[in-house]
């Protein structure tokens, strides 16, 4: 079945146009009815398989143009169906990975995934926010008598970026998922272990959920608790304080009052440091931009390795814009954005980790950081 | 660069209507940002390639619409925390994407790049005339505080 889009230039065309609709009794999809057929104004109409040949040989024979607006009903049709199976399936399994989750579910997920999957994944303690809460991070890992590397992600360092926390629960589902049968994947286990921070900066991420949707910092308290929050991304021991920071409490960029003065930071900090030579990649996920950052913020001095930061970051760019035609930008933060110091991707490339990464997610500022839900899908599977 | 005046940048651009996403104009712009003060607006100039749509038939509907209302509308939180609108209010948040762009624009320099996060609050203001009226209060989140 097609659906045929038509813009009747002259009564005659309209006359046979509604002739057309009556006899064939064909399905008009705009307007709702043949009598309110106009010209200048746009015809859709449905026309079933057996019949499209004949149609378009009689809009030939009375030179009436057409565009194909749909050239397959049943294909569409299909695919809005088989993404409704796959949620309800999701559903079935008790998560909805479509949806945006509050941390209380997210903990609980964490633990369902680790009970389901123990053969693969085991959580672990990281460190304790500043308001008490535990921090863990999920490791997926084949058991293997071969030494392996790490690929370290983290999600939702800023509160506000919730998309960031859907995409490390959307990835650590599609691993498991699909490492039995998914080729690529399953080579990749064999080789590498992959250790996901689901959300980094949880109690902000809850704040955001209860209080106020667009914090983006923590929730330590400053100046005898008149003034909440260091940016996190501003935190680490990465020319700390040089540039593109506040030491300003009140100012959404505070880098906080030294160094990893923040539980938050440094409970990531000492972890990575510890594992640092056998950790390959670090990958800290944002929002919003649509831009994969190198290396550094600091400083426009390049990183040693910049070449194949670049290569890689757009071999990447070019797999997710193959996707759903979503373009990202690459290039290091100091000359795409703006100067910042303290940056966790900075940090890291500066202990050691070769291939250090900020991704900025969907979109570029149309709904900037409340993204709509219906987009985690598509996001989620372009960045994958 | 322009010696003691500013940077001018030429742009070329393409235009979506937000009604009909196949329909797009294509624009050509001027944008100069003037040394120095930063509190004159850019220079803007612009042309398009055709005629904008007419969007009559949608402005009517939306005025038709509030002017039916028993009480002043009131709403906040647009897009709510998971980026959902409910259909009915879409005119307000373009009104606010409209309103805003111009804020924007007064505000902007080099080095900014705001964008409309979230209307907070909106009220419609109580009128005897025949005009619509609306107070918002919305939040533009610029670039810089990634």
């Amino acid at each position: 079945d097609q659906v045929l889009h038509i813009v009747p230039e002259t009564f005659q065309q309209v006359q046979h146009l509604q002739l057309l609709c009556s006899t064939l009794l064909l399905d008009l999809w705009k307007p709702l009815l043949p009598e309110d057929i106009r010209t200048e104004e746009d015809l859709h109409i449905r026309v079933p398989a057996p019949l499209v040949q004949e149609v378009k040989n009689s809009l030939d024979r009375h030179m009436i143009s057409y565009r194909v607006l749909i050239p397959n009903v049943q294909e569409l049709v299909d695919q809005s169906m088989s993404r409704e199976r796959s949620s309800y399936r999701q559903v079935q399994e008790g998560y909805v990975y479509t949806e945006y989750h509050p941390m209380e579910e997210i903990y609980q997920w964490m633990t369902q995934i680790q009970n389901n999957n123990s053969e693969l994944v085991t959580l672990h303690f990281l460190g304790k926010t500043f308001e008490n809460r535990t921090m863990y991070y999920l490791k997926i890992s084949q058991p293997s008598n071969k030494p392996k590397k790490i690929i370290w992600m983290d999600c939702g360092i800023h509160a506000r970026e919730w998309i960031s926390p859907a995409f490390c629960q959307w990835f650590v589902k599609e691993i498991l998922q699909n490492y039995k049968s998914d080729t690529k994947i399953s080579r990749f286990l064999q080789n590498l272990d992959l250790y996901v921070l689901p959300v980094l900066n949880i109690d902000g991420y809850i704040y955001s959920w209860e209080k106020e949707r667009l914090w983006r910092k923590n929730r330590s308290p400053y100046m005898n608790g008149t003034c909440y929050g260091t940016d996190l991304n501003r935190n680490f021991n990465s020319s700390w304080g040089s540039v593109g920071v506040s030491f300003n409490c009140s100012s959404d960029l505070f880098c906080g009052s030294g160094p990893e003065s923040e539980p938050e930071t440094s409970a990531v900090a000492q972890f990575i440091e510890r594992k640092k030579n056998d950790i390959l990649c670090y990958l800290t996920i944002h929002s919003y931009g649509q831009l994969i950052l190198t290396p550094y913020g600091s400083t426009t001095k390049p990183p040693s390795n910049n070449e194949e930061l670049i290569q890689v970051a757009n071999k990447a760019a070019v797999a997710l814009k193959g996707k759903y035609g979503t373009s990202y930008k690459v290039g290091s933060t100091s000359s795409i954005l703006y100067n910042n110091s303290g940056s966790s991707r900075d940090w890291a490339h500066m202990i050691g980790i070769p291939l250090s990464y900020t991704f900025e997610l969907r979109d570029t500022g149309t709904h900037g950081f409340v993204l709509p839900s219906d987009q985690i899908q598509p996001t989620c599977e372009e960045t994958m | 660069d322009i010696d003691d005046v500013g940077h001018k940048y030429y742009l070329e651009l393409e235009l979506e209507d937000v009604l009909d996403k196949e329909s797009t104009v294509n624009c050509a712009a001027e944008v100069l940002y003037h040394l120095g003060s930063k509190n004159i607006a850019p220079d803007v100039q612009f042309t398009l390639e055709r005629e904008l749509k007419s969007t009559e038939e949608a402005d009517n509907m939306f005025y038709s619409q509030i002017r039916s209302l028993e009480k002043e509308l009131v709403a906040q939180n647009i897009p709510d925390s998971h980026g959902h609108v409910p259909p009915e209010l879409e005119p307000i948040r373009r009104l606010a994407w409209a309103a805003s762009g111009y804020v924007i624009w007064q505000n902007s320099t080099e080095s900014t790049h705001f964008h409309l996060a979230q209307i907070k609050h909106v009220k419609q203001v109580k009128r005897t005339d025949a005009f619509l009226q609306f107070d918002y209060v919305v939040l533009l989140h610029e670039m810089v505080s990634q």
